[in-house]
């Protein structure tokens, strides 16, 4: 014990947590064997308590009033659940602190071996370990959190395009690795003396369980590696439909294993059972996201609540799939998808990030505990090792895998688009994971029915251990080798957005002018279907009518509001790249308009010229001076504190700067300047940092507008090439250092160009390097199929 | 068969002219039905470096442009995929960039972004504009940093058209299955190697 909680300590770090740490885990192990052990003696003590009771009632004596008494089995159960669930926290906690470690060892194997660990404890202490991986637990509490996440941050889009592919692989593949674990272990029991009495059908049943990808360890060894998006939602996606299958075969099996042989009508309703299991659960889904997402729509009004009925109404899917016996995870998955399009649009932007952290959370935790179970029921569970039935069905497991896979591919190779390569199809036969959900499925069997059922829960331990730990902990060394793409970090941009609906428009297009329905076609008549009907029903307001472009627009610019306002306000927005571009380096050049007075000039005298140039100089000074008084006392304070500060220093710069500019004014070479240069000029030192304010225009366009303190001169347009080439040589000097504004987008169009031309005055800009934030969150924002 | 959509298009002729293209009746949903037509009579997207557009179209033409949309096979290198990839682009770009002076310029890309909301109702002009101007600033940012502030950035050229949109993957998006033409035969031109 000492060695392992040693290594929890940090390198470098402070005395007092680590060792605060220890003792709470000490603290924790020995509380929970205690709490077992109570809970093993709290029948008697019940019992014993009942007597005394009935007795104390006859002859009643009177004991001095207990001023502190441990009343352990009042609370007894949910300070076990919350002992585990803090125990799994800790652990995960600590694993992180130790860098090294958590990037050879995969996070599931750690934890796992933290159950062993803990199962082996409690042995030790001689208790009776408690039944942790219990089937009901799992499967009503612990598995829901894991795949509603999945469900509803599932990319739609990858899933929808190869969701042919994962059907093949699930349903197909599936089948084909239980058949032949199955028949191939029947026959190999069969040659050997000791296992003769196994039966087809208990070895089918047993190949079926341990045949299914199991979503948990696809996700937590696949969350680790990177991998690309098509891979992991292949490998993933596939995780998830088997469900169907197994609970299909695993009923079929269960039922017949005693009623004797299967007759072909048998084989027939089951076809017609897997159909009904699977569709159904998807309709169960769909009903209650649906639901939903309709409830969502009226509650404007009692924001508070809005998680919940998310969550809620998901868990509401699953059940209910449950009692039907159908597949709870495609209803989960299905309630997720379906509501998550709608929801977003009417919930906040809060309930959106309580809803997003919940969710983590809570599979977090689930798949924490899931692993340490799994190692605890390891210690626990009875055991028989049969040296051949486990090494055989091992190998097996590999060999049906990698040949179901290879064959597949194959046939589906001749329908895909964009085929698989061998190294995917390495990649995928590898990321075939088993999990807890055998061990659960395992653990349901009956005993009498299944005799050999100790053997078959150590094959299926032992190959969950094999695949977790031995494929878990090489697949990240070998997607190296193997120079797998990995998942593009970036986030985003608007001209992605732009140029995927365009494409999708385009091959929609192209498609009808070949004359033939392809996938393009139907999605597009599915996405008109969804614009005309169901958001108006769905989506609260006026945002039912909201394109999608213009949602990710209006997204990304709420994302770099608040960036702006979390770094400090000395954000130059929107780019994701630290430029010097601005708004004025795009703007086009456009002639003048008319109103304007000065026009291309003609050639004036010199001597006019230098009496220009010294007007100018004039100017320049005292409108300098009056500006900073200016900006002193009309200073706005910036509505978000922070950037306040930023302000301070760059009016300091400021000052600087327009002393070295009063230095530098005999370099002035101002040729034939328009005679209103001075209101030129002086909007273009009103151009500072001055007054910050967010407003939001009358459009549905959120912008964040910089005002200019100094009214603009309309006639201040001055587009001239001269006078840029003049500002140019200016500019080259002089070293101001300002904040870089955008002009304020939005209904300002005469004055665009105005405006345009007078943030594009010599300011070399600096570019204020925003902190990261947080980090870069997974990018969720997929629209339900375009 | 791609030959007789071609013949059913233009009425049993040997030319298709945009009249032809216009009447489909699942095309007019799309709302950059018209530059999808103009991208067929462009002459930029036939083999050679002409420019301006055709007013009628033979086969062959419809063929040289329904190339541009063939997935890449298993067999094909980087370097193909690459030069598919390009291929593609260009593609996107000579649809974007209506007066062929090579580079995309604001008032181009405005319009792309209109057209592409001109179908979802009553948008108003403004937003549309934001979103041009943001994405136009965006491939500003990513393609020329550091620009001082009175510079001014043209238009976007094909280079830095590739590098924003080198995300996308075009080589395994912008593809059409053809179930009846088996595309590794079809002759594409200058592609093929």
């Amino acid at each position: 014990m000492p060695s392992r909680s040693g290594s929890q300590r940090p390198p470098g770090s402070g005395r007092s947590s680590p060792e605060r740490g220890l003792l709470l885990l000490l603290l924790l192990l020995v509380l929970l064997p205690l709490g077992d052990a109570s809970s093993a003696g709290v029948g008697h003590q019940e019992h014993a308590g009942n007597h005394t009771a009935a007795n104390g009632r006859h002859n009643f004596t009177k004991k001095p009033f207990p001023v502190l008494s441990l009343d352990y089995h009042h609370i007894q159960t949910p300070f076990e659940i919350s002992l585990w669930v803090l125990l799994a926290s800790l652990m995960k906690l600590g694993f992180h602190l130790i860098p090294r470690l958590s990037n050879i060892v995969p996070e599931s194997c750690l934890l796992i071996v933290v159950g062993l660990l803990v199962g082996g404890l409690i042995k030790l202490a001689g208790e009776k370990v408690p039944p942790v991986l219990d089937s009901r637990l799992f499967f009503l509490c612990l598995l829901p959190p894991i795949i509603l996440d999945a469900g509803y941050f599932l990319p739609i889009r990858p899933f929808m395009e190869n969701i042919g592919t994962i059907l093949m692989f699930a349903v197909v593949g599936t089948l084909w690795n239980a058949f032949f674990i199955g028949g191939i272990l029947y026959a190999v029991c069969q040659s050997q003396p000791d296992l003769n009495k196994l039966s087809l059908l208990p070895c089918l049943l047993f190949g079926s369980i341990v045949s299914a990808v199991d979503p948990v360890a696809v996700l937590a060894v696949f969350e680790e590696i990177h991998i690309n998006e098509l891979l992991h939602i292949l490998v993933f996606g596939e995780s998830l439909l088997n469900d169907a299958v197994t609970v299909v075969l695993y009923h079929l099996f269960d039922e017949y294993s005693a009623a004797g042989p299967v007759t072909v009508l048998d084989a027939f309703l089951g076809v017609i059972s897997f159909l009904v299991v699977a569709l159904g659960g998807v309709l169960v889904g769909a009903i209650y996201g649906f639901l939903s997402a309709f409830t969502s729509r009226f509650t404007s009004h009692t924001r508070v609540i809005e998680p919940l009925f998310v969550f809620v109404y998901s868990y509401m899917a699953y059940l209910s799939a449950e009692m039907f016996h159908l597949s709870g995870i495609m209803a989960l998955i299905s309630c997720g998808a379906v509501m998550r399009p709608y929801v977003e649009a009417n919930i906040s932007h809060k309930s959106h990030t309580t809803i997003k952290y919940f969710l983590k959370m809570w599979s977090s935790v689930s798949e924490t505990l899931i692993f340490i179970f799994l190692g605890v029921a390891t210690v626990d569970g009875p055991h028989s090792w049969n040296w051949i039935f486990v090494t055989v069905t091992v190998i097996l497991c590999l060999v049906a895998r990698v040949i179901g896979v290879i064959g597949l591919t194959y046939i589906i190779n001749n329908f895909r688009i964009v085929k698989l390569t061998t190294k995917d199809q390495f990649i995928i036969a590898y990321g075939g994971l088993r999990g807890a959900i055998a061990f659960s499925l395992g653990f349901l069997l009956d005993d009498g029915r299944f005799p050999m059922r100790e053997m078959f829960l150590t094959a299926i331990i032992t190959v969950i251990f094999f695949t977790v730990f031995v494929q878990g902990m090489t697949i990240k060394p070998l997607v190296e080798l193997l120079a797998v793409k990995k998942k593009q970090e970036a986030k985003r941009t608007i001209n992605e957005e732009i140029h995927t609906q365009f494409l999708d428009h385009l091959l929609t297009g192209i498609e009808d002018i070949c004359g033939h329905y392809g996938h393009h076609h139907w999605k597009d008549k599915l996405n008109r279907f969804n614009k005309k009907y169901v958001k108006k029903c769905l989506i609260v307001g006026e945002r039912s009518k909201e394109p999608q472009l213009i949602a990710f627009y209006h997204k990304m610019e709420m994302k770099q509001a608040i960036e702006l306002v979390e770094s400090g306000g000395g954000v130059k927005m929107p780019s994701a790249v630290p430029s010097t571009v601005s708004m004025q380096n795009i703007q086009p050049k456009k002639p003048p308009p008319a109103k304007s007075a000065e026009r291309s000039l003609p050639q004036l005298p010199k001597g006019r010229e230098e009496e220009i140039r010294k007007i100018l100089r004039s100017n320049l000074q005292k409108t300098r001076q009056r500006l900073r008084s200016y900006n002193r006392h009309t200073l706005v304070v910036d509505p978000y504190e922070d950037g306040f500060g930023d302000l301070l220093i760059k009016k300091q710069k400021m000052i600087e700067l327009e002393k070295k500019i009063k230095e530098m004014n005999n370099y002035l070479t101002v040729p034939a300047a328009p005679p209103d240069s001075p209101t030129m000029c002086r909007a273009r030192l009103a151009s500072d940092p001055q007054a910050y304010s967010v407003k939001q225009s009358s459009d549905s366009v959120p912008t964040i507008q910089v005002d200019l303190a100094s009214p603009q001169s309309p006639d201040s347009v001055n587009v001239m090439d001269e006078f840029r080439r003049a500002k140019q040589q200016q500019e080259e000097e002089e070293e101001y250092q300002g904040l870089m504004m955008k002009p304020p987008q939005g209904p300002s169009g005469p004055n665009k160009p105005g405006e345009a031309d007078t943030t594009r005055d010599p300011q070399k800009l600096t570019r204020c390097l925003s902190d990261p934030g947080p980090s870069a969150d997974e990018d969720e924002d997929e629209p339900f199929l375009s | 068969n791609l030959r007789k959509r071609f013949l059913q298009l233009s009425g049993n002729e040997e030319t298709i002219s945009r009249e032809h293209l216009d009447t489909i009746p699942a095309l007019a949903e799309n709302p950059i039905k018209a530059q999808i037509i103009e991208a067929f009579f462009d002459k930029r997207n036939q083999r050679g470096d002409e420019a301006g557009a055709f007013q009628e179209i033979g086969f062959e033409q419809f063929l040289m442009v329904m190339c541009h949309f063939r997935p890449p096979t298993l067999k094909m290198t980087a370097e193909e995929k690459e030069a598919m990839r390009k291929e593609k682009l260009r593609f996107l770009f000579n649809m974007h960039d209506t007066d062929n002076d090579g580079t995309i310029t604001l008032e181009e890309y405005r319009k792309v972004v209109e057209e592409l909301l001109s179908k979802s109702g009553a948008i108003g002009q403004e937003t549309a504009e934001a979103i041009a101007d943001a994405a136009m600033l965006e491939v500003a940012s990513t393609n020329v940093p550091h620009m001082a502030p009175d510079e001014f950035y043209e238009g976007i050229t094909f280079q830095h058209f590739e590098q924003i949109l080198k995300g996308l993957e075009m080589e395994s998006r912008m593809n059409i299955r053809f179930l009846d033409v088996d595309t590794t035969t079809m002759r594409c031109g200058r592609s093929t190697s």
